[in-house]
């Protein structure tokens, strides 16, 4: 602690750089225990008599990934025919439209459909998180589970963990199907590819290895929510207000975190 | 009340020996012991920032301390293992100042939740053990209602339902009457003194509640600025002579050293004057 205001704006630059650094490792490393405790309730909290309840899971994944399906269908058709009108335009250059189906499988499967969907489940199921878990230490029902023996971590982190890692690929797997249909149809209808020629092109394209490549990395999106969603929450301070913050900070750096991952895993994997 | 009138010198259940704690760079507790006894009903006064929240706070194990000891029911808190921590946790019940039900629940579910995390009963007796409770503390068949439904007082009796639910050794009561009109806080000493008569519970209070605090206390510490003042009965602390323990209990607040140099750098944020500085 400096025990008086630093007067130089360049030590003060410093400083700051400093402190937020150390904030930012802290963060990272609050981060990591979690998953590796929250994992460790997983596999033995039975031993421990304190199990992770499967219909706590179950809540959680119809809230993550069920809650989901309108919102997630709708914008992976969106998706899906916006693929479909770009593509066709830029291949028009080359007199090429019919190759557009290539584009459609890649993009779908391995980029867009894991994307929209992290994004969605940030934007429900993350905030909800954050905002629940805040919620809940402002008005000392954390503090209530720990004086009950009740592990917060067993109690509502790894059942909501839990369920993002199921749902999350799952929700992906749906919005893969709603994005190629969507996109077909449109195809259908601009190029008169019928929709059975069109799904057998793209079951040809398309390997098991774009589809984990998606799902994979959809998985690794649903850990980023859950830990961004926890950790924000259980630093909230400050009441209502403070709720409001960490709900936002959530939700924002789970999509960022989503998309700067996305990159680096594409460029990793494809190497 | 005391040890010396009981044939056999009654348990000590807490034993808290010079503990001292900080809030970041803030000291909070500067050497603070207390001892609470089999039955008793310990309350703990002070002002606000007197630490006693921190106080009840480490008798829960919510904090560690920078040194001394706490013991739970002769246990130390520090030597504790995790699976350790988890059966002596069962030996406390806890009834928050806000309630901390958790509101996604109903108040049968909130005050059944320690059964069905802790015991093996079937759920037909759980059902009935927390109709029990809640007719210990008057709120029977309010079993199925959510928390947001309930008045401030009627949530502060399920807490306190949820608390004893595993009939616990000791109870901490975190300002049951704050926020209560008058009535309903002094139907909440009542039902603290009946606990206690029925099942011999050790209870903390912590309050800052005079009145409710002469009521049920058998014996009260006293802190101020994170040290104890006074620990002893309600009428040693009545006839206390110091003049410190006279204003609380009169609500006189205390004429503080006018210290002009410190005054200044506190409004204005900086420094006055080269000598202030140490």
């Amino acid at each position: 602690m400096a025990e008086q205001a630093t007067d130089n704006s360049a030590a003060r630059f410093v400083e700051r750089l400093g402190r937020g650094t150390v904030r930012g490792v802290e963060e990272l490393g609050a981060c990591g225990m979690l998953v590796f405790e929250t994992l460790y309730w997983i596999v033995s909290g039975r031993r421990m008599r304190q199990p992770v309840r499967i219909d706590a899971i179950f809540v959680q994944m119809m809230e993550t990934g069920i809650g989901a399906i309108p919102i997630v269908a709708l914008m992976a058709g969106t998706i899906g025919v916006m693929l479909a009108i770009q593509g066709i335009h830029t291949l028009k250059i080359f007199g090429a439209e019919t190759q557009v189906t290539v584009g459609i499988a890649f993009s779908v499967v391995r980029e867009f459909a894991p994307l929209i969907t992290g994004i969605i489940v940030a934007g429900r199921s993350g905030s909800a998180l954050a905002a629940r878990l805040g919620t809940m230490k402002i008005n000392q029902e954390i503090d209530a589970l720990h004086v009950m023996g009740i592990n917060p971590l067993r109690f509502l982190v790894a059942p909501a963990l839990v369920a993002m890692m199921v749902m999350v690929p799952a929700l992906t797997l749906f919005s893969d199907f709603v994005g190629l249909l969507a996109a077909g149809l449109y195809v259908g209808v601009d190029l008169g590819i019928s929709l059975a020629a069109y799904f057998d092109r793209v079951i040809e394209i398309l390997s098991v290895d774009d589809l984990m490549h998606g799902l994979g990395k959809s998985a690794l999106f649903a850990i980023l929510i859950g830990v961004i969603g926890v950790v924000n929450g259980a630093s909230v301070s400050g009441g209502a207000e403070g709720v409001g913050k960490v709900t936002t900070r959530a939700v924002v750096q789970s999509i960022a975190a989503i998309v700067v991952t996305d990159m680096i895993f594409a460029f990793a994997v494809t190497r | 009340m005391t040890q010396a009138a009981a044939p056999r010198p009654p348990e000590r259940v807490i034993e808290v020996e010079d503990l001292v704690s900080f809030y970041g760079p803030r000291q909070i507790l500067r050497g603070v012991s207390v001892e609470v006894v089999e039955g008793e009903i310990m309350v703990i006064m002070g002002g606000s920032g007197s630490g006693k929240s921190t106080l009840l706070r480490h008798l829960m194990a919510l904090e560690w301390p920078t040194s001394g000891t706490v013991r739970l029911l002769g246990r130390d808190l520090a030597a504790l293992s995790a699976r350790e921590m988890f059966e002596l946790r069962k030996k406390i019940g806890v009834a928050f100042q806000g309630g901390a039900l958790f509101s996604s629940m109903t108040v049968g579910e909130n005050i059944m939740l320690p059964l069905h995390e802790h015991t093996e009963l079937d759920p037909t007796t759980m059902r009935i053990m927390a109709r029990l409770k809640l007719e210990v503390v008057d709120l029977a068949g309010f079993e199925d209602l959510m928390p947001s439904e309930l008045s401030g007082g009627m949530i502060k009796r399920a807490a306190m339902a949820r608390a004893i639910i595993m009939d616990p050794k000791i109870l901490f009561c975190d300002e049951p009457s704050a926020g209560l009109d008058p009535v309903v806080a002094s139907a909440i000493d009542d039902l603290i003194l009946r606990l206690r008569d029925a099942v011999g519970m050790s209870v903390v209070v912590v309050t800052h509640e005079l009145e409710s605090a002469f009521k049920i206390a058998d014996r009260i510490t006293v802190l101020d600025k994170g040290e104890t003042l006074f620990i002893g009965t309600v009428e040693e602390l009545r006839n206390h002579p110091s003049e410190r323990i006279q204003n609380l209990l009169n609500r006189r607040a205390e004429d503080e050293a006018v210290d002009a140099d410190a005054y200044m750098r506190r409004l204005t944020g900086v420094e006055v004057s080269g000598a202030a500085r140490l």
